[in-house]
């Protein structure tokens, strides 16, 4: 499905739903570069990733930071040449409700999960482009096209990545460059475990598969989209979400 | 043909595959050697690069011709 050696950059790689898409590409014998504002957990996934025949590499990075991104880039394409595939999954929860957000919940969410992907795409982008070939996967949410209450900012930054990918597809298919993002619905992860049962609750009332999805389910969904099996795919926002939303 | 050619040269032929005969001072980059807007970011991109020059979008469309993109660069590297 995915090409022997293929490099897959990986942002919040460490954990929850980065964390199965990295074991996901690993099972393909492929280069999984990880970066994450911090390495909890580094150690035994590159265990993990190295025992399923692929290789990890990590880099300490903050993906809201310009510069960071920028000299990261450099960098990485130092070091693996080009990148075939990025998933841009990074993201952050600072939920509140609107009338008593602070400018640093709203200032923090939309630079880490918005500028966090303009930035990482920003300077990949410029190899896939010479490469003629590559695939962006942007990690948005079902809360971007329904809204949530308490997550103003976590929507609009998720709203502002479906927007993001479907201008970027736009502008670099002519060069077969392929990028799409991933909604995921109601998906188990330190992120939603820290949500009140009650929430939890009433959330699995709405999916007709009656029950939460695993972050596994989102990591087979980006495996399809890197692969040739999804070619003449782009532009797309696709929900994993055991049909929450229609 | 002065070094800056070379290179613009050598950027036409690497970022857009462009036949190397095809090249002169005369050749219209859209017209003749068929860029479009993203290949002339890219082209531009290097060159301000290489050059440590600025070249502003509201220039774009004064640099048509391979000719002007290398009289332009010249122009600010003296």
């Amino acid at each position: 499905m995915i090409s022997e050696n293929n490099h897959i950059l990986i942002t919040g790689g460490n954990r929850g739903i980065g964390k199965a898409i990295c074991l996901a590409f690993a099972r393909y014998k492929t280069h999984i570069h990880i970066w994450d504002i911090n390495d909890n957990g580094f150690k035994e996934l590159k265990n993990e990733i190295e025992a399923l025949g692929s290789s990890a590499y990590f880099s300490k990075l903050n993906v809201a930071s310009y510069s960071e991104v920028e000299k990261g880039t450099e960098t990485l394409l130092e070091q693996a040449g080009s990148i075939d595939t990025v998933i841009n999954n990074a993201g952050i929860t600072r939920d509140n409700l609107l009338m008593g957000m602070k400018e640093d919940e709203w200032d923090s969410v939309i630079s880490v999960n918005l500028k966090g992907t303009f930035n990482v795409s920003k300077h990949i982008i410029k190899s896939m482009i010479r490469k003629r070939n590559g695939t962006i996967i942007n990690i948005a949410s079902v809360i971007g096209l329904m809204g949530n209450k308490g997550q103003a900012n976590y929507a609009a930054s998720k709203a502002g990545i479906i927007g993001f990918t479907k201008s970027l597809a736009k502008e670099v298919g002519s060069r077969n460059v392929r990028v799409n993002a991933i909604a995921p619905g109601f998906i188990e992860t330190e992120m939603t475990r820290k949500l009140p049962e009650e929430v939890i609750k009433n959330y699995a009332k709405l999916i007709p598969l009656n029950r939460m999805g695993q972050p596994s389910e989102i990591a087979d969904l980006c495996l399809f989209l890197a692969s040739d099996m999804a070619k003449y795919i782009t532009g797309q926002v696709i929900n994993v979400d055991g049909g929450m939303l229609m | 043909m002065s070094e800056v050619f070379d290179f613009v040269k050598n950027l036409l032929v690497e970022n857009m595959q462009v036949e190397e005969g095809k090249i002169n001072m005369d050749a219209n980059i859209i017209e003749d050697l068929g860029a479009d807007s993203l290949d002339i970011m890219d082209i531009v991109n290097d060159i301000e690069k290489q050059y440590d020059i600025t070249i502003p979008q509201e220039q774009y469309e004064n640099l048509k011709t391979v000719g002007d993109v290398v009289n332009f660069v010249e122009s600010k590297m003296k």
